[in-house]
């Protein structure tokens, strides 16, 4: 089955590999990004230790917000995925609602970020606190500007499909915007495990 | 309701009916969801009940297996051609072999 979907997606784009070049352009963008996120990772990895006076994580971590923030951008995923699959049956009405549906849940998400680092902050951790909350912030506040930038570019591809401007293919437009959420998904899914649940 | 304009598009992009084939159903993407889901009230269970040496191993398991399952479904990696899953790969791989080089560093340099 797997191999008939490749001889499918082998074909239809009049280019020298047979792909699409903007899907192309996307995976090497992602592939990129995972450099960004594995060098921001790292660094948290190597100074969440380094609390100095200011509080430690387990002391500022609020497990069970942070689990339905979690489980909130889980599910955007799946509601992306639904406006990708409208969009290849070419129904808009569904494509713009689940996209509608996506932006909304990632906005909860930043949301609950901008809730969380507040919390955090009154609790005496600053970005200048220790390294511990200048690795913290850097990472989830890197997480959160890609989170940000998903839900203007949902947003806009909404406005952008309801006025009938899409440039090209409009399935392969929303496919290209769903790639890069679910990306920002999966690096959730690292720093909830590696940043939250494991203990110093 | 179909535009000209849509119209126009959809003829010069019939690749994408090809597309729609090799996804999964609806109700295969909500099967999936809930099993991400279910993993992940699993991974938050630990912070809960005590799982003792299987504490760390059960965590990682369960965020690649999550991080697998997002990427090979929802992103399709699994149906699409390997190109794709070499650039994605190429990339976290990379970024592993950074974070293993910057481990090391620490390791062996710092006082």
């Amino acid at each position: 089955m797997a191999d008939a979907a490749v001889h499918h997606a082998d074909h239809g784009h009049h280019t020298s590999t047979g792909l699409s070049n903007n899907k192309l352009g996307m995976w090497l963008f992602l592939g990129s990004e995972c450099l960004l996120f594995g060098g921001l990772i790292s660094t948290y990895m190597i100074y969440r230790g380094r609390v100095g006076e200011g509080p430690r994580p387990g002391n500022v971590f609020d497990i069970p917000f942070t689990s339905v923030s979690s489980f909130v951008l889980l599910m955007s995923s799946l509601t992306m995925v639904l406006a990708v699959a409208a969009a290849q049956k070419r129904d808009d009405r569904g494509t713009t609602l689940w996209l509608t549906v996506t932006g909304l849940l990632g906005a909860t998400f930043v949301g609950g970020q901008v809730y969380e680092f507040t919390a955090m902050y009154n609790e005496g951790l600053g970005f200048t606190t220790s390294l511990f909350g200048s690795a913290f912030y850097t990472l989830t506040g890197f997480h959160g500007v890609h989170v940000t930038v998903g839900v203007i570019m949902l947003l806009s591809l909404v406005g952008i499909i309801k006025r009938s401007r899409v440039p090209g293919d409009k399935a392969e437009v929303v496919e290209l915007v769903g790639l890069y959420w679910h990306f920002v998904d999966v690096v959730w899914i690292i720093i909830f495990t590696l940043v939250y649940l494991i203990p110093t | 309701m179909t535009t000209t304009a849509e119209h126009a598009e959809h003829t010069g992009h019939e690749a994408h009916d090809e597309h729609a084939e090799h996804g999964m159903s609806t109700a295969g993407y909500v099967k999936v969801a809930m099993i991400l889901a279910a993993l992940t009230a699993l991974e938050v269970a630990t912070y809960f009940v005590d799982f003792g040496p299987f504490f760390m191993p059960v965590l990682l398991v369960l965020m690649c297996v999550k991080f697998f399952i997002v990427v090979s479904y929802f992103m399709h990696l699994k149906f699409d051609n390997k190109i794709f899953s070499f650039m994605f790969y190429a990339g976290l791989f990379l970024a592993i072999g950074v974070y293993a080089a910057f481990l090391a560093t620490f390791k062996f340099f710092s006082a």
